[in-house]
């Protein structure tokens, strides 16, 4: 039969197979496994039919919990179904996996394995999220490459029709869902033949119907229920034979023999690794390698992890087997070994007395750990495995790839071992995010892939930022089948696509002697070797590299590219790495652009193929000098002056080199110190803003919106200017009651994203030329240096006294320190304007609780961590718990902080004879209310301390503990609309319905941008969205007025870009506020479509047409007898498509389904309109009416 | 019996007045109402060369943003499988028009450069059109770039379209050449089968308030008509290609003049606008009853019956004339005339 060769990821090959085999899918976006999902949601809209010739129902749901629950339904009532998902998500659908498999219900979940967050969120690849469901009843189908990803999702979707056990087919989350790879395609007629026709029939025929009536899921009591548990063991001890059979009728199939164990490696082995997943196929590499050199070892691949058969198990290993080291990819604390490893254990001790043993005697066990989150598993440490089975005393537990110094279980491996084949081309590229660099990538594994007779893989590393990030993509090419799942380790070629990356890490390390490198240089090829860091001068001379530049960045500016370099790079790849003759590669270049653009237009099309073809006018080689020049030096990853920890731990990690870290560098209970994002300049942005003094009106507006703090303001004594450097700026203060003092606007020059939204909301304009404005984008080379003196300089200035400022306002609330920097949010963020704002005004007194999302990502993500402290070393303290949870986390702060208050009071007031009456008093009664009552309560404690420091009674050595806890705490509950309106809705209505005095920050998008732009229920109606393509056809929910409807919630709706003192009023009024406040902020985000340099116009659209209408609820006017909504901005004066039409979100549908668009922007319309209708209604209703609050909704409402 | 019929790029017109290029033509309903109202021909919106350039660039932009940047989010926007960012859109509108009607189409496409884009003429063509309206506005920013250079940019369009099509190609242009005759003679002679003079030059505004360039587009007035007259009366006689008038034709009397000094059809877009589509007919109501009024059988018998040529002092659409304007106004009103004379001077 004639199979096709795809090179495709193994997200596509699962959801390939689970697609044609399935008619209801149901899915919830969780990385890595999103793709399947969106794959299926695709084929779906453009009505790809599965084997069945109906189009698959895909449903999203709530949360994972609400995709098993629905999949849990489906297939109770006869339909196939599948799901695919990931780490937590997994968790999440456990109580109805316990359901689907206790009523034998076939099915198949596709999971891309991933670390479960302990101390640490990750959302890297390992075994814990599927070792978590081992005792679930669920067989467990392993697949350790793109290929067999495909072939097993098709071995479990014909096992669980035949066993009736339901399947949960796992491969390595990124190792294997990301990695592109040639693979075989299995055809209709494949999978036909491995799905049996009548076994569908028989499975329809067991669900419930009206026609044969059934009840499942009875209640059972003690008498019953253990003997009907037992009653499904035959299918369980049938199971593995099953999956045996199908994996023999596949090989008949296509001639790919899988066994439940698969042993590779010489047969008469001694030393044997038993281990499944990715890892494994380093582990053969190894294998191969040493066996072919006469050492007796092997592998046995883990196939069907559950259930497990001991006689497989023991009839697959060779019978001179002396030793086995069992690898777990996760970590069981506390066991006796990790979970593969007990196993396996158990498993030998069982099968060497049963009758169909080839052992003769028990081998020496030992159980290794490796690969937690991504850690690299290679040849290498294999072969140290190896190595520690043949010694006479193993480790009898350890882990490999890590250096663990504190208990002393890591193996150590030879760094030089490598198995890598020397007719396989690797080639290593270092791009800067949304450079185009890894989609160029994809694109010449397609090209090789599918025009020549190579094998093909590529993986890619991205970086912890979501803006200015590297991205590393590793390609290998070669006529023999690839294995290698791990990172290239020694390459022929090296591109490096930002010339600013050879200041900071050595991309040439991968280099092998004699290898081709690729520069992106601004440098002729003459020029560059003057502008190379010595060091990399030297290693080029070393390892005898060849080496060429191309001028990408200014081809790229003429050809109409922008800052897309990835035709310019892709071609120079092809021109100069021989993977292809070059004309064969250029047309094949052209072919795909062709092919990728078309439906783009033409001019998209043709300006990429003015890139390929200026790309080879512009490329040249460099004549290597013999010897060094120059005294350029690599920057530092941080400065001198960095804390310690930042030096010994953060440095390291931002270098690259955070796997050489050893165990005891790292705290034990994943605490780290805050403030560690301003050592790690980043120096991303070609153009940085320059302020304007003359011309500023000291408004406060580019500091307010400047995503990444990098905009300070500060007043202070004029004196201090004695000290300034050179070119520090500063204008004398437009405050009265500041008049004798000095104002400086200051840019971190190395911190600034160079996004332009402080630019663009500059209202200040010069009148001799309005282009100039108070703050303006130069570029920053020429800046650098000065400004970062200057910007030293301002770090030093005083912050200003803020008992002084009046809050209420935002040029005085900028002067406040934002306790919020340098964050890793995209260039131009939307989200994180408030975020810093809020940090601002209460950050030395809050806690924040904050679901996962983008926020919980720059907001925690390592190397550096963004929150920060004041001069007094006060700051948010901040967690993460889960995506679902965050609401009830967050009161579980706001519980346990109350209760401290409670305690302390307790303990004063009985230590007033100590203390002192008035102090006492004080105290307990001092107005905190503003930041007056705060900074003297503060100053009272430091009293209170002092009086009682010393005293060893329990009462004043606990108070000491919690006297702070008398200035008030304030809790923020933070994340996206993703965890607000969907997995997290249930918590968070609960937790304001609760009623305690706690302020939730929702970061609308309107879209899951973090996991890359599925819809949720705020995606407004017309909106293209994952899960969406052909437009949102509902209305976006209305958080608010469902907020609103319980009259003791104050509830706001803001948007910075709309109004910025109605947004800084309601942060203000929601602390206030002694009870629940929900914010909801309008966010923009790059999923929106568009350039975010206009982030707050548009936002300022949003508010004019009505999409976001700007409002506050505030329950304590109710008790001053007035109406508590006010509606902040005005009735809709622009037509909604003023600000749709600019957002490729909507757009998008404009230009794929004109009709359509129409239809749902005519019912968009509607929806602002009674929208606004219902909010002019409750604002105008009387008092006393808002009791009945809800009879007006429905009464305006029900008109509609 | 009146015959008010006329030709134009070799189309036999049943009356002279047709619809030049405008929005309303984007709805297939108006073009029949336009039909029905009496048009004779309908000039469809434009398809702007920029348009589709802008729209597919920002599209690739849009969904190329933020993607491959980061492990969980490698693009935020669905891919969709078909955009319509081409002409196809604009193709098909050509044809459902001519399904609808039975009065000539004429497609219109807006660009300034040669490339590929100017194949999209012929693609109209295949489409159904009668003909083609090249409305080609080149604004010169360079101050290094001449003004023959400019008009050799016309040509080099002109001739690269009317080197692909069948039907017959008009050229809609600005009155904005130093010579507008000779740049006329230029465009006539690379081709053009008509002129349509002239294309109104959107000029943009200043808000005082925030200092920004606002896009501003007003209705034409009657009085927009005169600089037309003047230079297709100027021009009658002298070309090959036949001429139409757009721009400030309003009423009854504004199609007549049109005829009088030359032009083969009159074109209305502002008073649609303005005053709804049922206005073509009453248009040609008042225009059927000014020629029984004045006894004239045929429109035929009216063309370039005032243009310069035809008229028995020419120095009426000359500088003279112009002289004599200035001195009136200045009887009346001398500090008005400094003024004019200072705008004119620009």
């Amino acid at each position: 039969m004639n199979r096709s060769m795809v090179t495709i990821d193994g997200n596509e090959a699962a959801a390939y197979i689970a697609y044609q085999s399935s008619e209801v899918i149901a899915i919830y976006p969780i990385t890595p496994a999103s793709p399947m999902g969106e794959w299926a949601d695709e084929w779906a809209t453009k009505g790809r039919p599965n084997l069945w010739g109906t189009i698959p129902t895909v449903v999203e749901m709530q949360s994972e919990a609400g995709a098993a629950g629905s999949l849990h339904g489906s297939i109770q009532a006869g339909a196939l179904g599948t799901t695919f998902t990931s780490s937590q998500g997994l968790l999440l659908m456990i109580p109805n996996m316990y359901k689907i498999a206790g009523e034998l219900t076939p099915t198949v979940i596709h999971v891309a394995a991933r670390a479960l967050a302990t101390h640490a969120l990750s959302i890297f690849g390992d075994h814990s999220d599927v070792m978590a469901c081992r005792q679930i009843g669920f067989a467990m189908l392993a697949s350790n490459s793109v290929q067999e990803t495909m072939d097993h999702a098709l071995i479990a979707h014909a096992a669980t029709l035949e066993s009736r056990v339901p399947f949960l087919h796992f491969f390595d989350g990124f190792r294997t869902s990301h990695e592109i790879a040639k693979v075989e395609q299995l055809t209709l007629d494949d999978i036909r033949d491995m799905i049996d026709e009548e076994l569908v029939r028989t499975y329809r025929l067991r669900s419930l119907s009206p026609d044969r009536p059934v009840l499942r899921g009875t209640a059972q009591n003690p008498d019953v229920f253990f003997q009907a548990r037992e009653a499904a063991n035959p299918f369980y001890l049938d199971c593995p034979d099953t999956v045996q059979k199908a994996m023999d009728r596949f090989a008949s199939l296509t001639g790919r023999q899988y066994h439940l164990f698969d042993y590779v490696g010489s047969p008469d082995a001694e030393r044997v690794i038993i281990m499944m997943g990715s890892g494994a196929e380093a582990a053969e590499e190894a294998v191969d390698f040493l066996s072919e050199r006469g050492e007796r070892v092997g592998l046995l691949k883990v196939r069907l992890y559950r259930p497990f058969s001991v006689e497989h198990l023991v009839a697959s290993l060779p019978s001179a087997v002396k030793s086995i080291a069992v690898l777990d990819r996760t970590k069981e604390p506390g066991a006796t070994g990790d979970p593969l490893y007990m196993e396996i254990v158990t498993a030998l001790v069982e099968g060497l007395t049963g009758d169909q043993t080839r052992l003769t005697s028990m081998p020496r066990v030992i159980g290794g750990r490796y690969g937690l989150s991504s850690k690299e598993f290679t040849p290498a440490m294999a072969k140290a495995v190896f190595e520690e089975l043949g010694k006479e005393k193993p480790k009898k537990h350890f882990t490999v790839g890590i250096i663990d110094d504190v208990t002393r279980m890591s193996l150590d491996y030879d760094k030089d071992f490598s198995t890598e084949s020397d007719d396989t081309v690797r080639a290593v590229f270092y791009g800067l995010g949304s450079d185009g660099t890894v989609g160029a990538n994809k694109n010449s594994i397609k090209i090789i892939g599918e025009d020549t007779e190579f094998h093909a893989q590529g993986y890619f590393v991205y970086d912890s930022k979501k803006a200015g990030a590297m991205t590393v993509s590793h390609l290998r090419f070669g006529p023999k089948r690839i294995r290698s799942s791990y990172l290239i380790e020694r390459a022929n070629f090296v591109a490096c696509h930002q010339f600013s990356f050879v200041e900071h890490f050595n991309v040439l390390q991968l280099a092998q002697p004699g290898a081709v490198f690729l520069l992106n240089s601004p440098f002729l090829s003459g020029e560059v070797w003057a502008h190379l860091p010595t060091v990399m001068q030297e290693e080029i001379i070393r390892k005898k590299l060849r080496m060429y530049v191309i001028e990408a960045d200014k081809v790229a500016e003429e050809v109409g590219m922008g800052r897309r370099i990835n035709t310019i790079m892709q071609t120079c790849f092809f021109a100069i790495s021989g993977v292809l003759p070059r004309e064969q590669a250029i047309a094949a270049i052209k072919k795909a652009i062709g092919k990728t653009y078309h439906k783009r237009g033409a001019s998209v099309v043709e300006k990429n193929f003015a890139a390929v073809d200026a790309a080879l006018a512009h490329l040249h080689e460099v004549q290597i000098p013999a010897q060094p020049s120059g005294s350029i030096s690599m920057q530092p990853p941080v400065p001198e002056s960095a804390p310690d920890f930042v030096k010994r731990i953060s440095a390291r990690i931002v270098a690259g080199d955070g796997d050489l870290l050893p165990v005891s560098a790292f705290p034990v209970d994943g605490t780290f110190p805050t403030g560690t994002a301003r050592w790690e300049k980043r120096n991303i942005a070609p153009d940085v803003p320059v302020w304007d003094e003359q011309l500023c009106i000291q408004c406060g507006k580019c500091v307010l919106v400047c995503p990444h703090a990098v905009i300070r303001a500060k007043v202070y004594d004029p004196a201090l200017l004695a000290e300034a450097p050179e070119t520090f700026k500063s204008a004398k203060p437009k405050w009265k009651e500041f008049e004798q003092l000095s104002y400086t606007l200051q840019v971190a020059p190395e911190d600034c994203t160079g996004c332009g939204l402080c630019v663009e909301v500059c209202p200040a304009r010069s009148k001799s030329e309005v282009k100039h404005k108070a703050i303006n984008m130069q570029s920053q080379p020429p800046l650098r240096a000065s400004e970062c003196v200057n910007w030293e300089f301002f770090l030093t200035l005083p912050e200003t006294d803020r008992q002084q400022l009046k809050l209420g306002q935002v040029k005085d609330a900028q002067l406040l320190k934002p306790l919020f920097e340098f964050s890793g949010a995209c260039a131009g963020c939307g989200e994180t304007p408030y975020i810093k704002l809020m940090t601002q005004l209460f950050g030395d007194r809050v806690v924040i609780a904050n679901a996962t999302g983008c926020s919980s990502i720059y907001g925690g993500n390592l190397p550096t961590t963004p929150y920060t402290v004041n001069h007094e070393g006060r700051g948010p303290a901040w967690s993460n718990s889960l995506f679902e949870d965050n609401a009830e986390f967050g009161l579980g702060l706001r519980l346990a902080l109350d209760k401290q208050e409670e305690y302390a009071r307790l303990l004063l007031k009985g230590l007033s004879p100590l203390v002192g009456e008035e102090l006492v008093r004080s105290l307990l009664e001092a107005d905190l209310l503003a930041e007056t009552g705060i900074g003297q309560q503060r100053e009272r404690i430091r009293l209170l301390k002092d009086k009682i420091v010393g005293t060893q009674t329990r009462e004043a050595r606990d108070l000491a503990v919690v006297a702070d806890s008398l200035v008030p705490r304030s809790v923020w509950i933070i994340g996206g609309d993703g965890w607000a309106y969907d997995i997290g809705f249930g918590g968070l209505d609960h937790v304001l319905a609760y009623g305690s005095d706690l302020n939730v920050l929702v970061l609308d998008t309107e879209v899951y941008s973090n996991t890359g732009g599925q819809r949720s229920k705020a995606t407004p109606r017309g909106a293209v969205a994952r899960f969406a393509s052909g437009g949102k056809e509902t209305a976006k929910k209305d958080l608010a007025l469902m907020a609103m409807s319980y009259g003791s919630v104050y509830v706001a709706r803001v948007a910075m870009g709309g109004s910025d003192t109605q947004t800084l009023k309601a942060f203000e009024e929601a602390q206030a506020y002694k009870g629940p406040s929900l914010i909801i902020a309008f966010s923009h985000c790059v999923a929106h479509g568009y350039d975010l340099v206009h982030g707050m116009e548009q936002q300022k659209l949003a508010v004019q047409t009505g999409y976001w209408p700007l409002f506050r609820y505030n329950p304590d006017l109710q008790r001053e007898g007035k109406n508590p909504l006010q509606l902040d901005s005005r009735a809709p004066s622009l037509p909604l498509q003023k600000y749709m039409l600019n957002e490729t979100r909507f757009n998008i549908l404009n230009h794929a389904d004109a009709a359509s668009a129409k239809h749902l922007l005519g019912e968009a319309v509607d929806d602002v309109h009674s929208r606004w209708e219902l909010y002019e209604k409750l604002a105008s209703l009387p008092p006393g009416d808002m009791r009945n609050f809800g009879k007006a909704v429905l009464e305006t409402t029900g008109a509609k | 019996m009146i015959d008010l019929s006329t030709d134009y790029l070799g189309l036999h017109l049943k009356n002279p007045v047709v619809v030049s290029s405008s929005p309303l033509q984007r709805e297939i309903d108006n073009i029949r109402k336009m039909e029905d109202a009496g048009a004779a021909a309908v000039v469809l919106h434009s398809l702007f060369e920029e348009q589709i350039r802008l729209e597919s660039e920002e599209l690739d932009r849009s969904l190329n943003q933020g993607t491959e940047s980061f492990a969980e989010s490698l693009n935020y926007l669905p891919d969709l499988d078909k955009y319509n960012l081409g002409p196809e859109p604009y193709l098909e509108h050509i044809a459902k028009a001519k399904k609808s009607v039975g009065i000539p189409i004429i497609a219109s496409v807006n660009g300034v450069s040669t490339g590929g884009w100017t194949r999209y003429a012929k693609m109209m063509e295949s489409a159904g059109a009668d003909a083609i309206e090249l409305n080609i506005y080149y604004m010169p920013t360079d101050p290094e770039v001449g003004g023959a250079s400019v008009e050799d940019r016309y040509c080099d369009v002109v001739k690269q379209v009317k080197s692909l099509l069948h039907v017959p190609l008009a050229v809609k242009l600005s009155p904005f050449f130093s010579s507008i005759p000779n740049a006329m003679n230029k465009i006539d002679r690379a081709g053009a089968d008509g002129l349509v003079l002239f294309n109104r030059f959107y000029q943009p505004d200043i808000d005082l308030e925030t200092l920004e360039i606002t896009p501003h587009l007003d209705l034409s007035s009657s009085q927009e008509l005169r600089l037309r007259l003047n230079w297709v009366a100027i021009l009658y006689g002298h070309l090959h290609a036949d001429m139409a008038i757009t721009g400030g034709v309003h009423t009854a009397d504004d199609v007549l003049k049109s005829m009088m000094v030359g032009a083969r059809v009159a074109m209305m877009t502002s008073a649609l606008l303005e005053h709804g589509i049922s206005h073509i007919g009453n248009t040609l109501r008042d225009l059927r009853s000014w020629m029984e009024k004045h006894e004239y059988e045929s429109i035929r018998l009216m063309l370039g019956s005032m243009a310069r040529r035809a008229v028995p002092n020419p120095s009426g659409f000359e500088r003279s004339n112009y002289m004599k304007v200035l001195g009136s106004y200045a009887i009346e009103d001398a500090d008005f005339v400094g003024d004019l004379a200072v705008k004119d001077s620009f």
